[in-house]
């Protein structure tokens, strides 16, 4: 069985790279070989999650490494396995060059999730871990020519990795308390050194889950193609980071501290974060701001001890959330705009995919009987009732921007169609006039066109949207993210009609994940929920009421309702939901979190700048001018008018290298020998005299 | 049944580079570097022969030659697992450098001379067993390194090598005075004499003479700022040897003689030790933040990676867990092979953009993936190594490094040692973003892809990296016994 473990991580792991290397030799094949590989890993993992394998192999001295694949760890390697296949199925129809960078970094990056849930302590749960982080740099960056791509991978990656030096504090930790990094035994360390494990590991499983105060590098993850953000951000990365919180959850308790800090932070990311998705123009940032809120359920989840309903709802969450952002990448490709506005009715162009895009979101809105109505609560389950107050709220947030975006996609598509679309095809001239003035909420058809021509001229401007921190330029950047411009986009116009380039093998995926979007729900309620617990080990939990799952739907359904049927939820709207422009601004802004972050690395930069300054004027410079001021003590010596008895001196030193000149052999070992003698016979004078 | 008797293997193995570069002048003009090349392969198969039949621990292959019996000092060499990795770090490094060379014009057979002599004088000190000899091959490596600066390198190089050559010339002239105070306190030069009864206690004054001369080679903050011109006005051989092999000079003396010659004295100002590894780690990865050459840059994160090894042989003298301070010793040892794997090919690939385009100002490219894919390979695997990501060695040595610094006498000092990982992240990014990435900038068109002898030099270098980053036992199971005497070593 133990075989069977490490063809799990190896056959992504090697095949990844393989690709990579040798992958350009036959472009056209890639695809066949990444689907093939991560089939064959789907298949491997199921039969590790059944078999239970565990297996440990010497990696540092008394440090041996550990992979196992127990409860939560199988479950986890096989919704890791079954995403990361279908989206490589979509990406088989999607991704049209540089193949097999993509299908390479794709299986790479599988293979590190599977080493980083399948670890049984910190050294390769941190290997998988880092090696993740990278590979999201490379998948992110994946159209490396354009540079505003490329720095939000650097955001997304330094972010994380910022995060993820808690993990190398917390296996030094480890080692320093307890002799061992295995993550069972963390618990059990000493005082002062399991708080710092448990500080380490917090700060590392927040920053990888875009919890609050790190959930901004999502956003500037969205630069990603679809496939990308998919995998990324729905099974993997940011799941890890709630996973790691969930194995360790007896660590978190035992130190008192940080689980109550943990569930608080994944409240109030759910509640925040809902309220941030909820101001969002454009369809992918409203999915990866629901990613964070929704994680914070499973971090609420693993603060509250409440292990079963937190894994429930990560896996459903998986499901849910990797269904939704291929559907944006399918509309997102053909209309050529992220914009909401822009999206429009784009739900009723392909009805497979709409319909499945509405399981999404149904399952999003937390609405019965679909998944994330029954894991939410599953996850809520043993909260104490501040900690459910703020995640009912959060849920009621849920529901309103789930409609919001299936409200806008539904839509009958707009009587201007053509006009629009005409409009559309304008943004490809760079003089598109109205960008500074774009109105905030006009009319829906005269809005998309306006969007999109706004969407181009800052095209151009990207690298600058950065520096600028100019919010809604910024966002425009973004939306340009994924316009048709880079040649890996399918061809906007040939999509334009409603038919679906690479049409199969993009819609496959689709009815799997609605399916498991609907159906995963039933791990967290009652037939199947115990069964679910036995096997995640933890048989004593409990699960929600009965009135608590209606109470939730309920609200969700009225919500759900409100949002749907009457109540507008754009532009002014937005601002009456909050209160207040500026309020809506600072959720629009994703809560002006990257400003805090740049200005961190402002200061970074300037310090170093100084530092390179110091270093070449004073530490330098002390040597500069320690040589000149020698240099300077020669010359004055040479100057010196030459007296008899340094003549008499001369002389006699002159005899003396005549004797000196004797023992020149021309063999340098000899030379330094008498080098060494000649001093040490000074040394021993001095040695004696003193 | 071996050919010749074991005790002259690494004797032979030592001087067959420089016995190679006497027969140079023979052999054609254009023959020279492939003449270079065949010698270095013949050399690196020995060594690695020899790391597969040693049966350690302890120092083997010695072979003792009388010299001058007069101040107890003679040829005497052997290896053992701190010697080991590093000579096969030379004899690789040597060799890859030799088929980057094979296209040189300008007086390419002195040029492979002068690089054979070098590997036997780089080799002699890893081999050395004699505190003279050490010193020797130590003094004649700066001669050697002075007369490639001086003689292929470009730019200001005149001046930048009369500045290595005084710089680090005067730091070894502080190390001769501390082995002579060895020498007065034991009565012989011989190394494993001298270790095997340590200066019982002071020697303070000894081990800050020591400690200069080997800081200055390392280099330790403040004793740095020699290698950035000297690397950035080095010929890319030559930069990829001072980096991958003479910088390890100065962490291999401190892992050789420092700490088990001078164990109460290690013990008592290890905290200086770790300070300035401290200082090193920080400084350094930050000053190379606001590099704009790429080669002063990763001459600044030399300075950075040498930091973690001086941090780590520091914890190992303070008070803490044994086995700790073994992990730290075994991250130290594997980071000196880590940092001249991938220095040594990430100086390599900037002499690439520095043939192509004659410059290393990173502004001036951009966009460089586009044609020149296999470049822009080559460098984020090399650059990914260097910031220390998982699966290749960097990685392998910095978590022994952090974890044995913490779990040992230096919680706080290796917890914020942490933080350099995230600024070489942060630089070697920037690196990548405004080398390969974005838009074209104004050098762009003039850099072509690695040609076959480039790839050849540079892609063992990075399979060397990822073999130790995946499966790092081969190495560990050679360097951790080490560690375990040389903590045993200090402990007295």
């Amino acid at each position: 069985m133990t075989a069977v473990l490490a063809a799990l991580v190896l056959l992504p792991l090697g095949g990844g790279a393989l690709l990579l290397v040798a992958g350009r030799a036959r472009p056209a094949l890639v695809p066949a070989l990444a689907v093939g590989a991560a089939a064959g890993t789907l298949a491997l993992a199921c039969l590790a999650a059944a078999g239970r394998p565990a297996a440990r192999f010497p990696l540092f001295a008394g440090l041996p490494g550990g992979l196992r694949a127990d409860g939560s760890a199988g479950v986890l390697a096989v919704t890791t396995a079954l995403v990361t296949l279908l989206v490589l199925v979509y990406a088989a129809g999607d991704i049209g060059g540089a193949r097999p960078r993509f299908f390479g970094f794709t299986l790479l990056f599988a293979g590190a999730m599977l080493v980083t849930v399948l670890a049984a302590d910190l050294a390769v749960l941190l290997m998988g871990w880092e090696v993740m982080g990278a590979a999201s740099y490379a998948l992110i960056g994946f159209r490396w020519d354009d540079g505003a791509r490329v720095r939000s991978a650097a955001t997304a990656f330094l972010t994380t990795r910022a995060a993820d030096l808690g993990l190398y504090v917390a296996a030094g930790c480890a080692y320093a308390g307890a002799r061992t990094l295995d993550l069972d035994a963390l618990a059990a360390a000493p005082a002062p050194w399991r708080d710092a494990v448990a500080a380490g590991i917090v700060l590392a499983a927040l920053g990888k889950s875009a919890q609050l105060p790190f959930s901004f590098w999502l956003s500037r993850a969205m630069a990603g193609p679809s496939p990308v953000s998919a995998l990324l951000h729905s099974a993997t990365m940011v799941a890890a980071g709630a996973y790691l919180l969930l194995r360790t959850a007896p660590l978190l308790h035992a130190t008192g501290w940080a689980a109550p800090l943990v569930a608080w932070a994944g409240a109030l990311t759910a509640l925040l974060l809902g309220g941030v998705a909820l101001a969002q123009r454009e369809l992918k940032q409203i999915l990866a701001a629901s990613t964070c809120a929704q994680l914070g359920f499973t971090v609420l989840a693993a603060g509250t001890g409440a292990v079963a309903g937190g894994t429930a709802q990560l896996v459903a969450h998986a499901a849910v959330k990797s269904l939704l952002f291929l559907c944006a990448g399918i509309w997102l490709g053909a209309l050529g705009t992220g914009a909401l506005d822009g999206l429009r009715g784009a739900a009723r162009r392909n009805r497979v995919v709409g319909a499945c895009f509405c399981a999404g979101a149904w399952s999003l809105a937390g609405l019965p009987p679909f998944a994330l109505w029954a894991t939410k609560d599953a996850a809520l389950a043993a909260a104490p009732w501040q900690l459910a107050a703020v995640g009912v709220a959060a849920s009621a947030l849920a529901a309103a921007y789930a409609t919001r975006a299936a409200r806008a996609l539904l839509a009958p598509l707009p009587p201007a169609a053509p006009a629009a679309s005409a409009a559309r095809d304008a943004r490809a001239v760079p003089a598109a006039p109205a960008a500074p003035a774009a109105p905030a909420a006009p009319a829906a058809p005269a809005a998309s066109a306006a969007r999109d021509a706004r969407a181009a001229p800052a095209a151009p401007a990207a690298p600058a949207a950065h520096d600028t921190r100019d919010v809604p330029a910024a966002r425009d950047a973004r939306a340009a993210c994924d316009a048709p411009a880079a040649p890996d986009v399918p061809d906007a116009r040939a999509a334009r009609g409603g038919a679906v380039r690479g049409g199969a093998l993009r819609v496959l995926p689709l009815p799997v994940l609605a399916v498991a979007s609907a159906g995963a729900g039933l791990s967290a309620l009652p037939p199947v929920a115990g069964e679910w617990r036995r096997v995640l080990g933890v048989p004593g939990e409990r699960g929600p009421e009965w009135w608590e799952f209606f109470g939730t739907a309920l609200i969700a359904g009225v919500v759900a309702v409100l949002v749907g049927i009457g109540v507008p939820v754009r532009g002014a709207a937005v601002a009456r939901v909050f209160g207040s422009q500026a309020v809506a601004r600072v959720f629009e802004g994703w809560l002006g979190l990257e400003r805090g972050a740049f200005a961190v690395v402002r200061g970074v930069r300037a310090a170093a700048g100084g530092l390179a300054r110091f270093d070449d004027r004073v530490v330098d410079g002390g040597v500069r001018a320690a040589a000149a001021g020698a240099r300077r003590a020669a010359a004055l010596a040479a100057r010196a008018d030459p007296d008899p008895v340094v003549e008499a001196v001369a002389r006699a030193f002159r005899a003396l290298g005549g004797l000196a000149r004797r023992p020149q052999t021309g063999q340098l070992h000899l030379y330094y020998a008498q080098a060494a003698v000649v001093l040490l016979a000074v040394v021993l004078a001095v040695a004696l005299a003193g | 049944m071996t050919p010749v008797p074991e005790h002259t293997v690494l004797t032979l193995v030592v001087f067959w580079p420089l016995a190679a570069a006497l027969v140079l002048p023979a052999l054609p003009r254009r023959a020279a570097v492939a003449a270079w090349a065949a010698a270095s392969a013949a050399d690196l198969a020995a060594v690695l022969a020899l790391w597969t039949a040693y049966d350690g621990p302890g120092l083997a292959y010695q072979d003792r030659v009388r010299w001058i019996p007069s101040v107890g000092a003679g040829y005497h060499v052997g290896a053992d697992g701190l010697s080991l990795p590093l000579l096969a770090l030379t004899a690789l490094l040597f060799l890859c450098c030799a088929l980057y060379s094979l296209r040189t014009r300008t007086r390419p057979r002195a040029f492979a001379a002068l690089f054979l002599a070098l590997e036997t004088v780089c080799l002699g000190v890893f081999a050395a067993q004699d505190l003279l000899l050490f010193f020797v091959f130590f003094d004649l490596s700066i001669v050697g390194m002075y007369f490639v600066i001086a003689g292929w390198g470009h730019g200001d190089n005149a001046r930048s090598a009369l500045k290595f050559f005084l710089y680090t010339f005067t730091g070894s002239l502080a190390l001769l005075l501390g082995f002579i105070a060895l020498y007065l306190d034991a009565g012989t030069f011989d190394m494993a004499e001298i270790t095997r009864r340590p200066v019982a206690s002071g020697g303070g004054l000894a081990l800050l003479a020591i400690g200069i001369g080997l800081a200055v080679k390392t280099p330790v903050v403040p004793f740095h700022t020699w290698l950035p011109p000297a690397h950035t006005d080095a010929p890319a051989p030559g930069s990829a040897i001072l980096a991958g092999v003479l910088l390890k000079m100065g962490t291999y003396g401190i892992v050789r003689v420092a700490m088990p010659m001078l164990p109460d004295a290690w013990r008592r100002y290890a905290w200086v030790a770790v300070a300035l590894g401290l200082l090193g780690v920080l400084y350094g990865a930050l000053v190379a933040l606001a590099q704009r050459n790429v080669k002063r840059l990763i001459a600044y994160t030399s300075v950075n990676h040498m930091g973690y090894i001086v941090l780590a042989a520091g914890a190992a003298g303070l008070a803490g867990d044994a086995a700790a301070r073994r992990l730290a010793v075994s991250g130290a040892v594997t980071q000196m092979v880590a940092h001249g794997l991938v220095t040594g090919a990430l100086f390599l690939l900037a002499g690439v953009l520095h043939d192509r385009a004659g410059s290393y100002d990173l502004a001036r490219y951009g966009g460089v993936a586009r044609a020149a894919p296999r470049f822009a390979g080559l460098l984020a695997v090399a650059a990914f190594a260097s910031l220390g990501l998982p699966g290749l060695s960097g990685f392998i040595a910095e978590f022994q490094i952090f974890t044995g610094a913490i779990g040992g006498g230096a919680p706080v000092a290796g917890a914020l040692a942490v933080l350099g990982v995230l600024v070489t992240a942060g630089l070697f990014l920037g690196v990548l973003h405004r080398v390969l990435l974005g838009a074209p900038g104004e050098l762009t068109p003039r850099v072509t892809d690695v040609r076959r002898a480039e790839l050849a030099a540079v892609a063992p270098l990075l399979l060397a990296s990822a073999a130790i980053g995946v499966a790092p036992r081969f190495l560990l199971d050679l360097v951790e016994p080490a560690s375990a005497t040389l903590i045993a070593l200090v402990a007295r």
